[in-house]
């Protein structure tokens, strides 16, 4: 089995791309994509609009099927397991849509419970106190629990995304541009939230983001997605030193140079 | 030894209780792992020893069930304390007391017969705003057509064509298919009456006067309550959650002009044409199940028709028939401006358009009724 999942440096690979191509209709997204995804750390995806990094996220979980290529998580090939095995395994990362993707029905505090209801069978009493416990752990303010999606900010309701696809306390954490659209005190504020919730929790993220300011304050290591594949990986350095008209319009801007500042 | 679980043993030595866990625990455990620790019960004043030593991993959940039964022992008057936690373990520990916050996830419940009269009270409040909303959108709807009559080139006429299309010419199969049958049961429900008496061919005289006057416009407004109101609520009620209005007053255009207009026309000029196709449909199949099963042949069908019915029967269908395409169509796009954020909205108002349409149509068909009555015709 090639999956191996233990590197030569020792890191532990829990996202493994291989190969992987996605076309919808004729236009192709992605071909012969390459993907390593090390246990503990941020991986910051970035990439120009229409890169396909929302893509490469879908096909990860699972929302997409892809038309050629390998994925595998935690060592298991996606594509091959059983039904029951791929809820099993579903259960261990959690996705932070780009508004937070909440049932509109539901209030925050039952939007969050809906995964600890569904695969667990905890007593409601206990399912109650985790609910509380993981709205305070994302920072909303306890009276947000009993309101609807549509009564919230944006950037609360990406908060209570957060709340939610932490339910089940996944490995893997994947965030679909989360400071998209708030302020940059918001947008600060969230990049502290998920760096503090990585550390305690010690999660693996799978950030996809068009945030400067994020990429800096959060992410280990960076991955380029341009030309349909991966197009370097590395740490801010490499980046910074990398010789593509893309990486560095992106990463010598104006923007960047004053993200690198602040 | 299930999934999630790792191993919790507890002994009492005098006043000194010792609970030890270890392995790895996880969310899958923590309702196990909540009842073990339940089920701890030291004697009064002893004191309690959470030992984690051997505990590898744990989550969030975990650290949870820890915390609560500590706060349980504390409150009980034990002295409770964790010992020997390893770094990765005491870190979520005391996360978790640092996030220990009381967060209320139910809205508080009211008792019951409160709750009724509060619920009847906001429902009758709700539904006296909603009439005089309607009241007010029927004015403005009004008020819009009248500026059109002013200035009849700002009617948009590519929109009204591809409304009528849709609610008109798509809808004419299920509005033919559905009077043709409603025809057949008629005929053969009163056919089967009739002949007690020997009046069979009075069937004629039941099936043109039902069908022109009441059936033929009834079942068409209601068929096209169901499918066009209802699309024009989906179509604008999802234009205000994506804040498409919005978008279309700041660049002047006025939504009534755009959206409404359109479609108040649209049905107003389709409705009467289906609804002649019902009553075609519905005397075709009336007709034809006649001649099936009552003998009563084709041409003597259409003679008897032509004494039992005057010209007026069928006028007063279709004079209806733009009244309640003008209703529908309000109604319909009422409903969409009523809409507000979320997905859920827009399926609740798509249903409340189509209730009101069908029974507005209804009220006023009965008012009708009553004033042709009293014309005499």
């Amino acid at each position: 089995m090639d999956d191996t999942l233990v590197m030569d440096d020792g890191a532990e690979i829990v996202i493994r791309v291989r190969g992987l191509t996605t076309r919808f209709g004729p236009q192709v997204v992605h071909q012969d994509l390459d993907l390593d995804v090390r246990r503990g750390e941020v991986l910051g995806v970035v990439g120009g609009s229409g890169s396909g990094k929302s893509v490469l996220l879908r096909a990860i979980v699972g929302l997409i099927a892809p038309a050629a290529g390998r994925i595998a998580l935690f060592g298991e090939d996606m594509a091959a397991l059983s039904p029951a095995a791929r809820r099993a395994l579903q259960a261990r990362w959690g996705v932070l849509f780009q508004d937070g993707a909440l049932f509109s029905s539901l209030t925050v505090a039952e939007n969050v419970q809906v995964p600890l209801k569904e695969q667990t069978r905890l007593s409601p009493t206990l399912i109650d106190e985790i609910t509380a416990l993981k709205i305070a752990l994302v920072g909303l303010p306890p009276e947000a629990a009993l309101k609807y999606p549509s009564e919230l900010s944006g950037g609360m309701r990406k908060r209570a995304g957060l709340a939610r696809a932490l339910a089940l306390d996944p490995e893997i954490l994947f965030l679909d541009e989360p400071t998209a659209g708030l302020d940059p005190i918001g947008a600060a504020a969230f990049d502290r939230l998920i760096g503090d919730l990585v550390r305690a929790l010690g999660l693996t993220v799978f950030l996809v983001t068009h945030d400067l300011d994020s990429l800096e304050a959060i992410c280990d290591r960076i991955a380029v997605l341009a030309e349909k594949h991966v197009l370097v990986t590395g740490a801010m350095d490499d980046m910074l030193s990398f010789d593509h008209p893309w990486v560095r319009a992106y990463f010598h801007g104006p923007r960047a140079r004053a993200a690198r500042l602040a | 030894m299930s999934a999630g679980t790792g191993t919790i043993e507890s002994a009492t030595d005098g006043d000194r209780a010792r609970v030890r866990l270890g392995g790895r625990w996880d969310i899958r455990g923590a309702g196990g792992l909540d009842r073990a620790l339940a089920a701890v019960a030291p004697p009064s004043n002893a004191s309690v020893v959470l030992d984690l030593a051997a505990l590898e991993t744990l989550d969030t959940a975990v650290a949870w069930v820890l915390h609560r039964h500590l706060k349980r022992l504390r409150r009980a008057g034990h002295a409770a304390e964790i010992a020997d936690a390893r770094p990765g373990p005491a870190r979520l520990l005391d996360l978790v007391a640092a996030n220990d916050r009381p967060i209320d996830c139910h809205s508080p419940r009211q008792s019951s017969l409160i709750a009724v009269v509060a619920h009847v009270g906001r429902a009758s409040f709700e539904t006296c705003g909603a009439a005089r909303r309607l009241l007010g959108f029927l004015g403005l709807t009004t008020l819009t057509m009248a500026g059109t009559l002013i200035r009849p080139w700002r009617i948009r006429w590519t929109a009204t064509i591809s409304h009528m299309e849709r609610a008109g010419l798509d809808a004419l199969p299920i509005v033919g298919l559905m009077s043709f049958l409603i025809g057949v049961v008629l005929a053969y429900q009163g056919a089967d009456q009739l002949r007690r008496f020997g009046a069979e061919i009075f069937v004629v005289n039941l099936i043109g006067i039902s069908i022109l006057r009441e059936i033929g416009i009834l079942i068409t407004a209601i068929i096209i309550a169901g499918r066009s109101g209802s699309a024009f609520t989906a179509a604008i009620g999802s234009m205000v959650v994506r804040e498409e209005v919005d978008a279309m007053r700041t660049l002047a255009l006025d939504p009534m002009e755009v959206l409404v207009l359109p479609r108040v026309v649209a049905l107003v000029l389709t409705l009467p044409l289906l609804a002649f196709v019902s009553d075609v449909m519905g005397l075709l199949g009336g007709g034809l199940l006649a001649w099936i099963a009552l003998d009563i042949a084709p041409d003597q069908f259409i003679q008897r028709l032509g004494d039992a019915v005057s010209m007026w029967s069928f006028w007063i269908g279709i004079i209806k028939a733009p009244v309640f395409a003008f209703l529908i169509a309000m109604i319909g796009c009422y409903e969409g401006f009523e809409v507000r954020g979320s997905a859920e909205s827009v399926g609740r108002h798509t249903t409340k358009a189509v209730v009101e349409a069908i029974f507005l149509v209804i009220v006023v068909d009965a008012a009708f009724s009553i004033l042709f009555a009293r014309l005499h015709i």
